[in-house]
C-alpha cells in the first residue's frame, strides 16, 4: 500500500507530482476537456463518502433492532427496506442482507475476489478489507483472523463466512452486549463497532490492541 | 478469469494488519481516482461487472504489487483506452487531440447525493422459474471461464446448499464482456469448512458464497 502524504494537494504544479499524482491529474485534465466528468461531481462523491456515508448509520441499524423486535424480524427477513425505514441506502447497498449473531454462531463478511461491501451502512471499506490478507484468510482460517483482531471464541461457536461473490451486501446483526439494559437507542449505537458490523469484532468490547474505537456520532 | 484477484485460501500473505483511526482516503490522488471511477461507469460507457474484469485482467504480477486505488487507475485508463474514449497517449499528455465520442450520460453534482443514496439496483424481474430449491444438494461447477465470472476457485468442484434463493440478477460473466445482462437467478449456497478445505477446515464451520445458477449442478 502507497501512502502518499508529501505533495498531496492536487492543485499543485506538475514539478511537484509524484509518477501517480500526474497520471491522476493528467486523466482528470483529459476526462473533463473531452467532457466525460465534471470535476464538481467527484467533488461531491468524494464529499458524500468521505464525510456523510460511514458505519455510525450501520451502527444506527443495530441500536434499532436491538430496541425494536419488530424492526430486527424485518430487517433479518428482508434488510433493505428495514434499512430505508431508518433513511439508509443506495450505492453499493441496493441488495442488503443482515445476518445475526448468536450465542451459537458468529459471522465474518469478506469478499474474496474484490472488494464488495456495503457502503450505505459502512460506508467505504479500511485497506485491510480489501487486501490479500484477509481476502485469502478469511474463508480458509475465520478463526485465526478472529485471533488477530482480538476477538476469541468458544470452540463450540459456529463460524459462517459470507463471501460477497455477488450484488448481495453482507452486514452482521452483533448481539447486544450484556448490561446495557438501560441505555438509551443512541447510546447502544455508540456502542457499535464498524468491525462489529463486518464481524472481526464485538460491540461495546476492549479489543486486544485498541484498533476500532467505538464509533462517534455525527452532531 | 483465473487471476490474481481470486484470493480465497491462498498462503503467504501474512497477518491482517489493520491501521489505527485509518482515513477514507490515504491521498488526494485516492480521492480522484475514486470518483473519476465512479463518475466513468456513471456515463454508461461500460458497467460495474466490466470494471471488475478490467481490474483483475491486470497481469498478475502487478495486481498484487499495486495498492487498491493504483488497480483502480490502470484498470480506468485501460477501460478509457478499449471504449475509445481517449487514446493512451492522449491520457500521457493529459490533452485532447481529437473529439469526444459521445457518452450517455455524464453525472453531475446536481442531485449526486440522492441518486448515490437510491442506488443502481442489478435485480431483475424472473422470466423463468428457479431451478433449485432451499436445501437442494449441488455442486459448483468445474469450470475455468477465461473471461469474467463470479465463481471463486475455492468452491469450484465442491458439493454445497442452497441456503437462500436470492433472486434473479444480472449475470456479470455476460454483462462484463458486453454481452448482455441475461438476469439469472442467484442463490446462497453453504459449504462446510471441511469439504472446502478438509482435515484444516475448522469443525462446524460454513463458508457461503453467492452463486448464479449456470455455476450449479444437482449433486
Amino acid at each position: 500500500m502507497s501512502h502518499d502524504h508529501a505533495h498531496h494537494d492536487h492543485q499543485h504544479h506538475g514539478s511537484d507530482l509524484s509518477p501517480v499524482e500526474a497520471r491522476v491529474r493528467a486523466l482528470e485534465s483529459l476526462l473533463t476537456e473531452k467532457g466525460y466528468i465534471d470535476p464538481a461531481a467527484l467533488d461531491a462523491l468524494v464529499e458524500l463518502y468521505e464525510t456523510k456515508v460511514g458505519p455510525h448509520a450501520g451502527a444506527r441499524v443495530v441500536a434499532r433492532a436491538w430496541v425494536d423486535p419488530g424492526f430486527r424480524a424485518r430487517l433479518l427477513s428482508d434488510a433493505t427496506p428495514a434499512i430505508a425505514e431508518l433513511g439508509i441506502g443506495g450505492r453499493g447497498g441496493e441488495h442488503m442482507v443482515v445476518v445475526e449473531n448468536t450465542s451459537e454462531t458468529h459471522n465474518l463478511v469478506v469478499c474474496t475476489l474484490c472488494s464488495c461491501y456495503p457502503w450505505p451502512v459502512l460506508g467505504l471499506p479500511p485497506v485491510w478489507y480489501k487486501a490479500p490478507p484477509y481476502r485469502a484468510r478469511a474463508v480458509i482460517d475465520p478463526r485465526g483472523v478472529l485471533a488477530e483482531f482480538g476477538v476469541r471464541l468458544p470452540d463450540t461457536t459456529r463460524i459462517v463466512v459470507w463471501d460477497s461473490t455477488a450484488e448481495t451486501r453482507y452486514m452482521v446483526l452483533p448481539m447486544r452486549p450484556a448490561g446495557t439494559e438501560g441505555l438509551s437507542e443512541e447510546d447502544l449505537a455508540a456502542l457499535v463497532t464498524r468491525d462489529a458490523m463486518i464481524g472481526t469484532g464485538l460491540p461495546g468490547s476492549v479489543p486486544a490492541s485498541p484498533l476500532d474505537s467505538p464509533l462517534e456520532m455525527p452532531a | 478469469m483465473n487471476g490474481a484477484q481470486d484470493l480465497g485460501g491462498a498462503h503467504g500473505f501474512g497477518p491482517v494488519v489493520p491501521e489505527r483511526d485509518e482515513p477514507v482516503f490515504h491521498a488526494a490522488w485516492e480521492r480522484r481516482v475514486f470518483a473519476m471511477a465512479l463518475a466513468m461507469g456513471y456515463t454508461g460507457a461500460w458497467n460495474l461487472d466490466g470494471s471488475r474484469a478490467a481490474r483483475e485482467s491486470l497481469p498478475p504480477a502487478q495486481y498484487l504489487a499495486s495498492s487498491y486505488y493504483e488497480i483502480w487507475l490502470a484498470a480506468l485508463e485501460k477501460q478509457v483506452a478499449d471504449s475509445g474514449l481517449a487514446t493512451p497517449g492522449e491520457m500521457a499528455a493529459g490533452r485532447a487531440s481529437a473529439p469526444a465520442k459521445p457518452v450517455a450520460r455524464v453525472l453531475s453534482a446536481d442531485g449526486l447525493e440522492a441518486r448515490f443514496r437510491t442506488g443502481f439496483p442489478s435485480s431483475r424481474e424472473p422470466e423463468s422459474p428457479a431451478r433449485f430449491a432451499v436445501g437442494d444438494a449441488v455442486i459448483a461447477r468445474n469450470m475455468h471461464p477465461t473471461g469474467h465470472t463470479r465463481l471463486p476457485r475455492y468452491v469450484r468442484g465442491r458439493r454445497g446448499r442452497i441456503e437462500r434463493i436470492d433472486g434473479v440478477f444480472v449475470y456479470p460473466d455476460t454483462s462484463a464482456h458486453g454481452a448482455g445482462e441475461n438476469p439469472t437467478w442467484l442463490y446462497t449456497v453453504g459449504f462446510t469448512a471441511r469439504e472446502l478445505w478438509g482435515e484444516s477446515g475448522d469443525p462446524g464451520g460454513l463458508v457461503t458464497v453467492a452463486a448464479f445458477e449456470p455455476y450449479l449442478e444437482p449433486a
